[in-house]
């Protein structure tokens, strides 16, 4: 397949293509792909790309998946992309 | 002979702006290290809004400058311009009182003296402008076009590649565990439990920074304050400048890539020296508070999505001022920290002058007021123009 053509963030359209160029520049973990490239930074929050880039990040870096760099995790809600009128109400 | 010349420790605009400069003047070995990738501290958090419109001649001038280097950035340091995203949409300054009005306006007499045009604006004239905007409750407003935006996360890669092509050998994932003296100066830093030496030494760790320094018993009066912010979901451009409020706290701006991004400052925040104590947990209140005054004074953003939402640390100093220069206690540590809310706008000009101190040059613009030693003599820098 070719990786200019392989989408892996599909909320920020990004390609396996960059990906992998990214990671030839030295962008070697999951936190600073994602703010190299905008990738996982889309309305799914990454629920979909995050797997694949560290399945990439692994076999480039020739590790276990879990041994791939990341930072303790942080939680950064909402969960699903909900519009700001929900909660100005609630403020009220 | 030292290892290196320089180590600094902490990979944040202000590391990195440091090195790079540092490296230019072509300043010997440089060791950069960072614990964990360049930008993940303050820096990679930030609302990264720049602004000239400070209210004391001293931040005016020094801001005026930074304005300049963030104009011709992508040049200076190679990078692509798409990337470092510098977006000059303006800042709108809102005054929600009589007093913050007259207060505005007299800050623009000294602006306009140091060449920064802000333009004074009715309720009337900001409607014409900005007709999203409900001035309920609004008196008046500041604007120039000058102020705006850069991506910090590009704007700090761009640093780094530009630091590393000139030799600044840069170590991620490498926490410094201590600073180390020896006969009363500084020897290195201690990593993994090992020595690395340094003939000098810049601690610009941001809200880490007076914990490391007590390793060698210097105390800084330094502190993180948790700041929350959120960004929407990407829209077609619909509003150009950042629109702040000193008074109500909050600031908002579409990025150029289409999000909004805003923030409002803490109700009671906590001092925070110790680093055990960061806490970077987003908060329903935050929400609830940010989208209140959002979506009044910006309406179109009620039916907007956030997609998300997260925690960052001001590096707060008794007056909101950054503490820069040498510690006369341990000769050869330098300290480059304390942006307390606006570290990101002055990245370029301090790491531009404090190449210039840590090599022993005549200053260019004078920073020495903003030393470590001011708080013992009582000689505090007062900036009315703080927001959050
Ligand atoms: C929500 C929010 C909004 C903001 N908005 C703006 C804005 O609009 N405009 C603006 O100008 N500023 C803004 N700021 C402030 C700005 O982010 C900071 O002032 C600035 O980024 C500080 O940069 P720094 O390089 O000094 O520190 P940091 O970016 O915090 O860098 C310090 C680095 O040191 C590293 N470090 C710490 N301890 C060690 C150690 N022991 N060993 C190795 N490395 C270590 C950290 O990992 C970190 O990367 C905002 C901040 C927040 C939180
Ligand atoms: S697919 Fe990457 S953020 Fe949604």
């Amino acid at each position: 397949m070719d990786p200019k053509k392989v989408i892996i963030c599909r909320c920020e359209d990004i390609t396996l293509e960059d990906v992998r160029n990214a990671i030839k520049e030295g962008y070697t973990s999951w936190d600073q792909l994602k703010r190299v490239l905008r990738i996982g930074m889309g309305p799914c929050g990454g629920k979909t790309c995050r797997i694949l880039v560290l399945r990439e990040l692994a076999q480039h870096l020739n590790v276990p998946i879990d041994e791939v760099k990341t930072r303790p995790t942080v939680v950064r809600p909402p969960l699903r992309a909900t519009p700001l009128k929900v909660f100005a109400k609630e403020g009220k | 002979m030292s290892t290196y010349d320089i180590i600094i420790v902490g990979g944040g605009i202000t590391g990195v702006a440091t090195a790079y400069e540092l490296a230019k003047k072509k300043a010997g070995r440089i060791l950069l290290l960072e614990k964990e990738f360049v930008s993940a501290g303050s820096t990679g958090s930030c609302a990264a809004g720049i602004r000239a419109q400070f209210g004391t001649e001293f931040n005016i001038g020094l801001m005026k400058r930074s304005l300049d280097k963030f104009e011709h950035l992508a040049r200076e340091l190679d990078y692509p311009e798409d990337k470092i995203e510098l977006w000059q949409g303006g800042y709108l300054v809102l005054a929600y009182s009589e007093k913050e009005w007259e207060n505005l306006k007299s800050r623009v007499e000294v602006q306009h003296r140091l060449g920064i045009m802000t333009e004074i604006l009715t309720v009337e004239e900001i409607i014409a402008r900005f007709p999203q905007l409900n001035l309920n409750g609004v008196y008046g407003g500041t604007f120039h076009q000058r102020d705006g935006h850069a991506d910090p996360l590009h704007t700090t890669f761009a640093y780094a590649r530009a630091a590393r092509r000139l030799g600044v050998e840069i170590r991620e994932w490498t926490r410094v565990e201590g600073l180390v003296q020896e006969r009363g100066k500084i020897r290195g830093v201690k990593v993994n439990g090992e020595l690395i030496e340094g003939e000098k030494v810049l601690v610009a760790c941001g809200a880490w920074s007076s914990h490391l320094m007590k390793t060698v018993g210097v105390e800084i009066p330094l502190w993180g304050e948790k700041h929350e912010i959120l960004i929407t979901e990407p829209l077609e451009r619909a509003f150009a400048p950042m629109v702040i409020s000193f008074s109500i706290g909050y600031y908002i701006q579409q990025r150029p890539h289409g999000s909004f991004i805003m923030g409002i400052g803490p109700e009671n925040p906590a001092h925070w020296h110790d680093p055990r104590d960061f806490d970077f947990s987003p908060t329903w209140r935050f929400l609830e508070r940010m989208s209140q005054a959002a979506t009044s004074v910006l309406p179109m953003l009620k039916s907007v999505n956030i997609v998300r939402q997260w925690a960052g640390l001001y590096e707060m100093t008794p007056d909101a001022h950054h503490i820069l220069g040498p510690i006369d206690e341990v000769p050869g540590l330098y300290i480059a920290a304390g942006g307390s809310g606006h570290g990101f706008m002055f990245g370029p000009v301090v790491g531009e002058l404090m190449a210039e101190w840590i090599l022993g040059e005549t200053l260019s613009y004078d920073i020495t007021r903003l030393n470590y030693q001011r708080f013992q003599k009582g000689e505090l820098v007062r900036e009315p123009a703080v927001v959050g």
